[in-house]
């Protein structure tokens, strides 16, 4: 667009429920609920850590933070040698 | 022990998610490891009220159906760190929710967790019925209204008929407690809406606590922060004092516990 706008940004809270909704909404709207992927994805890490170390089933935790131009996928992979191996992708 | 308290009422829009994330955050703000659990299937809502909704990956659903452990699914609340949230799906598959499902996971959390709070869906369908089944307490969510209290009633009799407990057959019963939400003192006041005595003279069970209709409660819900976590509102501090009763403290229950109006409100607000 041009110009701007003669209304001043709001910075009460039914702005900040406006961008809630907006990034949420642009998530849900493009994956349906929660993204398919993501099962998928943790057997095939789980698949791949397996051909190299003895894990448990639940050894892989992802965690998700949606944002509006950004969002953060952390996969924190358990193994049993009593250290932690983390990865996380951008 | 273990507790599992189920916020239920019939009606829709009565405040039964409010109340679920109010309660469970004031009980893990006095330190007990909490859990609170979505159950309304479809239409997933309790993540946004309590401010957590990026960070869904998996669900309830997902953990029933065996695609995701329980600690996978679990948000840990970043305010509260004795506060835990298990988020429901969007699917539109109602029968993804079994007993044996939920009381698997119930029975989990039971492990982990001092209480879980079951935030139910409106009517009396399946995902009403599961949220009650296993539970150990009830919190009875109602309006001053003559609908909302009639289903009241309803829920009470499933209450005491229609769960695990009732079903044992040993005379045993949930713990049912009422809390009043929405009151407006003044148009109780003025005969206008019904008072608080009328509402326990036709439910008969106990009162946990009043909470006003409050603006506060809409701005929590916009930026996803339980109200009980606003001190200083009357909706938080009314929240704060049923969370005490529901832990057997002796708090008097007040009645002046509408919003308090300035004198310019009072004298231009008479039609609002
Ligand atoms: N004490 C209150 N004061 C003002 N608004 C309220 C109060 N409690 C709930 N609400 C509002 O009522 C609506 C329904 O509340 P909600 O908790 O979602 O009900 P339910 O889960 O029973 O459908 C929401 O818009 C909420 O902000
Ligand atoms: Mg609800």
């Amino acid at each position: 667009m041009f110009g701007f706008s003669f209304r001043p940004r709001k910075a009460n809270s039914a702005q900040t429920a406006k961008e809630r909704l907006q990034i949420l909404l642009a998530h849900e709207r493009g994956s349906g609920s929660s993204p398919e992927y993501l099962p998928i994805l943790q057997k095939e890490i789980l698949e791949v850590v397996r051909r190299h170390l003895k894990v448990a089933d639940d050894a892989v935790d992802i965690r998700l933070e949606r944002g509006d131009d950004l969002s953060s996928l952390e996969i924190n992979i358990e193994v049993p040698t009593g250290g932690a191996s983390t990865a996380t992708q951008n | 022990m273990s507790k599992v308290i189920v916020v239920t009422s019939g009606k829709g829009g009565v405040g039964k998610t409010t109340s679920a994330a109010a309660v469970s955050a004031g009980l893990a703000m006095r330190g007990h490891k909490t859990c609170v659990i979505d159950f309304d299937v479809g239409l997933r809502n309790l993540d946004m009220i309590m401010g957590c909704e990026r960070r869904v990956v998996f669900d309830f659903i997902n953990v029933i159906q065996g695609d995701a452990k329980l600690k996978q699914a679990l948000i840990k609340d970043k305010r509260i760190d004795t506060l835990s949230v298990l988020p429901t799906s969007q699917t539109r598959d109602k029968d993804a929710l079994t007993k044996e499902g939920v009381k698997q996971v119930l029975d989990e959390l039971r492990e982990e967790f001092d209480y879980i709070v079951c935030d139910s869906p409106a009517g009396i369908e399946r995902g009403a019925h599961l949220a009650m089944y296993f539970a150990d307490e009830a919190i009875v969510v109602t309006n001053p209204e003559v609908s909302s209290v009639r289903d009241s009633d309803r829920v009470l009799g499933l209450l005491n008929s229609k769960t695990h407990i009732a079903e044992r057959g040993d005379g045993s019963a949930i713990r049912a407690h009422l809390l009043l939400t929405r009151f407006d003192n003044r148009r109780s006041a003025s005969g206008e809406m019904m008072s608080v005595e009328d509402v326990l003279d036709i439910l008969a069970i106990p009162l946990l606590g009043i909470i006003p209709e409050s603006q506060t409660v809409l701005k929590a819900s916009n930026v996803g922060m339980p109200v009980v976590m606003d001190d200083k509102s009357a909706a938080g501090k009314a929240y704060t004092e049923a969370v005490g009763r529901l832990l057997g403290e002796q708090i008097e229950i007040r009645m002046d516990v509408g919003e308090r109006r300035g004198l310019w409100q009072r004298l231009m607000g008479r039609t609002a």
